[in-house]
């Protein structure tokens, strides 16, 4: 019987089904349930990498030893192993290797919303892309073959919809692993100018016979249409949306090698309709090919370039047809994400706000500090952005060649947070230049021992691997050291006056700091929390003091029979982790710990 | 059959997975063309979060669009209300009546509107509205809130035999909560 299979799911099946033998990846999501899935199968050996660069190159010298590999990560991630992308593109490789790239349209949990399809005609090298789960396994096992055939790393790019929506799906058996054994060749891996220059050409003729390839290639096809008045192109999830909107209306071709683009089909296709259409997200990525080749059609005149489509827009634009529902006339306040009750990033943030510190912020769960009542960043751009760009802000305003006081005054209070997952993949070489160039800088290093945002993957602060198995564990306090900063504190982000004494110490030091925030993240399952508090009504005089931390366990609630307000605990939230108590002059909350609790 | 649509929206953590979990199996078996698509990462933060389940002979997106669900099944509602415009004219609503304030305003830069459930049963639309919360707790747990509502949307599968609901129940939960989850599913039913 068929399965209903997430995707990501069907994706690491379909790595299982190929024979791949080694996944080394980098969690972000919407990609990283195919690692977390594929290291259920004890044929594949699965890591978390500190970072997507080194997990390409790591799945890149498994390829090379000679056998099939794995790397995954989303769309941001490749932009970080951009580097080897480009030039694996040049040595090719020796047992198939394949990609993954997870988009995000819609930015569901990104800070971009970039078009991977780029990438693959920038670096040369093919890429398909599923629709839903059952070509998501199909598709991954045959980019092992193209990869083989072609002596190219394949990219499969997913998205939002089609990683995490759940489909049917008709599973396989394993292939028989591939064993090729390592030759030295120092011609085609040594990329040295006078190499690389003989390999370029070598790429061109492979793109050339890839076209030629994608012509010919099931996984581009036509589908028939009662009405030739339109032709649609599309690809992944947006075939699912023009084929809800339109049924089989209009004649639709199907890409799912969406590059190279099967040139001569298009052609083809575009000569039987009156009116081409391409409906793809983001970027005119197909439609812009289309011109190049001299084919009239229309694309993004008609959908936008920002957001995720769907069977509505599509309806709306092509059928001139929409569905409305009941609309309520009334305010809905809206529902931001928020830190967990009991989040250990609470009590530092609180304590960043209270010093009207300029926080340079990173990517990861406690990029919520920013949002109200905390408040308390400045900056987020990318991963380990938070370390260098603290380093060039304060370079930029030492009082030195003529910088104003008033400058040097601007550097006082500023940090940078990062996450314990975070300052491993990229925040390391942002301290080195701190440690090197020396600008007197505060680095917090928000240590909740687990990569938090992507749903709990380890790395290797953790001592622990991905499933879950003691592992090497990296000792942050001694790597701060060895980079040669004598000022490493740690501090329980739980206790408020620790957080407070250490930050304002650390500011008005002489040269730079590393502070340790560190508590794991109440989410975790071996994390023990103390019994929910209340609030003691007699003594609670509704001054809102708790409410500045932001917890969603926190309310202010009128007594109607007092005629009075006071705090109220939701104990469905309450982890007991005590920040509101600290911050209650009037000793209003209390324990509901029995006896001997 | 053409497709029916259900929306299941909530807050994060208010255990959404599981409710999409257990509907996504049942329909399986039922042999239906089925997808579920959710949405993971930071909005699971306590944000505002929607499950799709689809089914039918052939189901193609995995989004349901505005006007388009038959059936809106919500954990809190404040949710229902941001949601509703999503329901088909003929759809039918399954929610709890519970409010969690969302933080604007916990802080107080915002009000949570008054008689919502009120407001919502005056646009003409079917709403079938029951304290989950309480009849949770009575089964044992607060976090059973959506076999509670799981159980009140069964009513309106008639087609569906309830020995395929159990043993959904029996595939997705864990053999140390089932007993709970049993009851909890069962009150909803009742109420």
């Amino acid at each position: 019987m068929k399965q209903l299979m997430q995707g990501n799911t069907a994706a690491a099946r379909g790595l299982y089904e190929a024979g791949c033998c080694v996944a080394s990846s980098y969690p972000g999501t919407p990609s990283t349930e195919i690692t977390e899935e594929a290291a259920k199968f004890n044929e594949i050996y699965c890591e978390w990498a500190p970072n997507e660069k080194v997990a390409m190159e790591t799945a890149f010298g498994a390829a090379l030893a000679g056998r099939r590999s794995f790397c995954g990560m989303k769309h941001v991630g490749l932009n970080v192993a951009a580097d080897p992308l480009f030039t694996v593109s040049y040595t090719g490789i020796n047992a198939g290797m394949v990609i993954c790239v997870a988009d995000d349209a819609g930015m569901h949990s990104s800070q971009n919303e970039q078009d991977s399809r780029h990438y693959a005609r920038a670096a040369k090298l093919p890429m398909l892309e599923p629709s839903d789960s059952q070509e998501a396994l199909e598709f991954f096992k045959k980019a092992y073959d193209i990869s083989e055939e072609f002596d190219t790393p394949v990219i499969v790019k997913m998205c939002t919809r089609v990683a995490h929506s759940q489909s049917l799906v008709e599973i396989g058996e394993r292939e028989e692993d591939i064993d090729v054994p390592y030759e030295k060749n120092i011609a085609k891996y040594v990329m040295m100018p006078g190499n690389a220059i003989k390999r370029h050409p070598i790429v061109e003729e492979r793109m050339r016979k890839l076209r030629i390839y994608s012509d010919f290639s099931k996984m581009n096809r036509f589908d028939d249409g009662k009405s030739n008045k339109i032709g649609i192109i599309t690809s992944s999830t947006c075939y699912q949306y023009v084929k809800e909107a339109c049924g089989d209306l209009y004649p639709v071709f199907k890409i799912g090698m969406v590059w190279p683009l099967p040139d001569e089909k298009i052609k083809e296709f575009a000569k039987a309709v009156s009116r081409l259409v391409i409906v793809e997200e983001l970027d005119p990525f197909i439609e812009e090919h289309c011109k190049s080749l001299g084919i009239e059609c229309e694309g993004k005149n008609l959908f936008p370039v920002e957001g995720e489509l769907n069977q509505n827009i599509i309806a709306q634009k092509l059928l001139h047809s929409k569905t409305t529902g009941k609309k309520l006339d009334e305010k809905i306040p809206p529902r931001p994400p928020v830190m967990c009750a009991g989040c250990p990033h609470r009590g530092l943030f609180y304590t960043l706000n209270k010093n009207k510190c300029t926080v340079l912020g990173d990517i990861g769960c406690y990029t919520l500090g920013a949002v109200a009542p905390l408040s308390a960043m400045d900056m987020t751009l990318c991963m380990g952005a938070s370390v260098s760009a603290l380093h060039g802000f304060n370079k930029a305003l030492e009082n030195y060649n003529g910088g104003s006081p008033a400058d040097s005054e601007k550097i006082k209070n500023v940090v940078a947070v990062i996450g314990d997952s975070t300052f491993m993949h990229s925040g390391m070489t942002g301290l080195a230049n701190i440690a090197y160039n020396q600008s007197k800088s505060v680095v917090i290093i928000l240590d909740n021992s687990i990569t938090g945002m992507t749903g709990h993957q380890q790395n290797p602060t953790t001592g622990f691997n991905i499933k879950g198995d003691p592992a090497g564990k990296i000792n942050l306090e001694n790597l701060c050291r060895a980079m040669g900063f004598n000022r490493v504190r740690v501090v329980d982000p739980y206790n408020l006056k620790e957080c407070n004494d250490a930050l304002k110490e650390e500011l008005a030091a002489d040269e730079s700091s590393v502070i340790i925030s560190r508590r794991p993240c109440a989410l975790l399952k071996y994390v023990k929390h103390k019994p929910p508090l209340k609030v003691n009504e007699n003594k609670c005089v509704g001054c809102k003091s708790c409410m500045r931390i932001g917890c969603p366990a926190l309310s202010i609630k009128d007594n109607c029979q007092r005629g009075s307000r006071h705090a109220q605990v939701d104990s469905t939230l309450c982890v007991g982790c005590g920040v509101c108590e600290q911050l209650c002059k009037f000793d209003a909350f209390e324990s509901t710990a029995k006896e001997g609790e | 059959m053409t497709t029916k649509n259900i929306m299941i929206v909530g807050v994060g953590g208010q255990g959404s997975v599981l409710a999409s979990k257990l509907l996504g199996h049942l329909l399986t078996t039922q042999n239906f063309d089925v997808k579920v698509s959710e949405v993971h990462g930071m909005s699971q933060r306590g944000g505002s979060v929607v499950t799709y389940v689809k089914y039918g002979d052939k189901v193609y997106s995995p989004v349901v669009e505005k006007g388009e669900a038959d059936f809106i099944v919500s954990f809190e509602i404040l949710e229902t209300a941001r949601w509703l415009e999503y329901l088909k004219p003929d759809g039918q609503i399954v929610t709890s009546t519970q409010q969690i304030d969302p933080m604007p305003v916990l802080t107080g830069a915002m009000t949570y509107p008054e008689n919502l459930l009120e407001k919502i049963q005056a646009t003409g639309v079917k709403v079938d509205a029951l304290d989950c919360l309480k009849l949770a707790e009575e089964a044992g747990s607060s976090k059973a809130v959506n076999l509670v509502l799981l159980g009140r949307l069964s009513h309106y599968f008639n087609d569906i035999k309830p020995g395929a609901w159990q043993e959904a129940i029996e595939a997705c939960v864990p053999p140390k909560f089932l007993e709970l989850n049993k009851k909890a599913f069962e009150l909803g039913k009742q109420a």
